[in-house]
């Protein structure tokens, strides 16, 4: 398998000398399969300049997983040109909006809506299909499988696991780890802590000894307190998931905007050296648009 | 008492109870660093809204292979804000009863409902009202017909033709009310509310939001749900089964600086304050 960054950003992209090694654009991951399959993991505007790569696979088939639909995930969608294109078949998948009861569909074709864009979800020329993932779904792509798990996000996310030929990779989504609502002395608080230890229990069995993780890392420690509860991850968080499921590489995604390269690896840098490699750790490494990583 | 009174206070008896929980879930998610555990606590103690949330959580929408038994475990397993907003949109929709038997649509009165506590809440907001208050006032808008429901309930076929004779005459529902039952909607309302033990300003607001007694309370709940009612009927949002829009109370004319045509232009585009308070009516 092979894979590649389109956007690495959290929140909005953000173009410009400051960020200009890593990339400016928001989440967007080119995943190929053995067999070349296309697999996409969200749309953010990362999904454009992916685009322009595809026009010589015409007509073309692939298939895209959105972690959940917030717009640093979804705002490429309106411009990823293959839907415009007759005879392209795409295939989109992701959870529900149990608020107001809409499928995939509903909910994506809202920012397609006259005030917002326009072209009409309708006058799409591309086939597209909508698939709403129920929680743990298993899903074939030729001759790989993505599955997903629901996260912890302000709304649904789904982390997505691929694996094809004994190869894996998985994407967290945006997710933050789960922490207890009630104080130590309060009567409910061991029974939610077993119900997170039963959820974490969850997401380290669907990870377990995946080659690359891709995970949410939003803020430094340092951050974290004034963000608790927006529904990301830290280095340390995802420096601890990675180690919990035996991962080979684990990249680090979701770069907050305002965060310039150079910052970018001094915080990188102090997270390492907080956590030293040991025997059996993964590599770390921060996303970066451009290169392709080969596993 | 009187024989009348009487029978009003027998039919607001049978109403069935408002849950405190409705009003605190809305008070209490108003802030927005609100107390996460006091919102589970709040839920955990009202067992229909629990049901109602656990209902969804499992069904085939989401498709988790273990049952979610609770709401500190649907947290766990959803999310904090999921459950938030489920448990707001559940609140909301909760207290909004089925009352087809007198005559009224369901769907259209409720729309109205829901239309008129969107507009208070905004007039509330202009009057600088901080979350918490444009609440209350939110649900002010949304009970200020629930009058209209007891007689649904109780008096169907007198409240058929109260309608009927309304549209006849082109005349306010609440005096046809008058004339055949001897009490009108806003009335028996505030009584319900006194029996649900709303805040003394709700119940005001539910007794004289058609403008009877104007100029004795300075109350800009008041003000503000009057105006949002006529609003709303002149928007067209829905139907309460009064056929007329009347002008703005001479207390709400001053309090807004303007009258009813001008509040509405200032307001700009209602339809999609509209379109996204409908969602509420569809849990
Ligand atoms: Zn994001
Ligand atoms: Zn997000």
């Amino acid at each position: 398998m092979k894979i590649r960054f389109w956007g690495v950003r959290g929140s909005i992209p953000f173009p410009g000398p400051n960020t200009i090694t890593y990339g400016g654009n928001t989440t967007c991951i080119e995943v190929r399969t053995d067999a070349n399959d296309l697999i996409i993991l969200d749309a953010g505007s990362g999904i454009f300049p992916l685009a322009q790569t595809l026009f010589k696979e015409l007509p073309l088939t692939c298939h895209i997983f959105i972690t959940h639909t917030h717009w640093d995930h979804i705002q490429g969608l309106p411009f990823f040109i293959p839907t415009f294109i007759p005879g392209n078949t795409i295939h989109i998948h992701g959870a529900f909006d149990p608020i107001n009861q809409g499928d995939l569909r509903e909910v994506l074709s809202r920012q397609m809506e006259y005030c917002y864009f326009p072209v009409r979800e309708t006058e799409l020329k591309a086939t597209i299909h909508y698939l709403t993932l129920r929680d743990r779904q298993v899903i074939k792509v030729g001759n790989a499988t993505v599955s997903n798990l629901l996260m912890n996000h302000p709304v649904l996310n789904y982390a997505y696991r691929i694996d094809c030929n004994g190869k894996s990779i998985c994407f967290t989504g945006d997710h933050e780890p789960l922490f207890n609502i009630y104080d130590p002395e309060d009567e409910d608080c061991d029974e939610y802590q077993s119900f997170m230890d039963q959820k974490n229990q969850g997401i380290i069995d669907f990870m377990r000894g995946v080659d690359v993780l891709i995970a949410d890392t939003s803020y430094t420690r340092d951050e974290y307190p004034q963000k608790r509860g927006w529904g990301h991850g830290t280095y340390d968080s995802s420096i601890a998931l990675a180690r919990q499921i035996g991962a080979r590489q684990l990249y680090f995604t979701h770069h907050e905007p305002t965060r310039s390269d150079r910052d970018l690896e001094r915080v990188f840098q102090e997270a390492l050296s907080r956590h030293p490699r040991q025997p059996g750790d993964p590599e770390f490494h921060l996303a970066q648009e451009g290169p392709v990583i080969e596993l | 008492m009187s024989e009348l009174q009487q029978k009003l206070v027998k039919m607001v008896e049978q109403m069935p109870a408002f849950s405190k929980s409705v009003h605190q879930v809305l008070h209490l998610t108003a802030d927005l660093n609100y107390s996460h555990k006091e919102l589970v606590r709040i839920i955990d103690y009202d067992p229909v809204m629990t049901l109602k949330i656990l209902k969804l959580v499992n069904s085939a929408y989401f498709g988790f292979a273990r049952k979610v038994a609770s709401i500190n475990q649907a947290v766990v397993f959803l999310g904090m804000n999921t459950i938030k907003n489920l448990a707001l949109s559940v609140a909301t929709r909760g207290i909004l009863p089925q009352l087809d038997r007198g005559g009224l649509h369901t769907g259209h009165f409720l729309t109205h409902s829901v239309g008129v506590a969107t507009v208070a809440k905004m007039l509330a907001r202009r009057l600088g009202a901080t979350d918490r208050e444009a609440t209350d006032y939110f649900v002010a808008g949304l009970l200020h017909d629930f009058g209209k429901v007891v007689f649904s309930q109780f008096m169907p076929l007198e409240f058929q033709e109260a309608q009927r004779l309304a549209k006849e005459r082109h005349c306010s529902l609440r005096i046809v009310e008058r004339d055949l039952i001897g009490a009108d909607h806003a009335d028996i309302g505030s009584l319900l509310g006194e029996k649900w033990q709303l805040p003394p300003d709700l119940v005001l607001a539910i007794r004289h939001h058609h403008g009877d007694k104007d100029g004795q309370h300075d109350s800009p709940m008041l003000d503000c749900v009057n105006a949002a009612n006529q609003i709303t009927k002149l928007r067209g949002f829905g139907d309460s089964g009064s056929p007329i829009v009347e002008p703005l109370t001479p207390s709400a004319q001053a309090r807004f600086g303007t009258d009813l045509e001008g509040l509405v232009a200032s307001l700009g585009d209602l339809d999609r304050e509209m379109k996204k308070a409908q969602v509420i009516i569809k849990l």
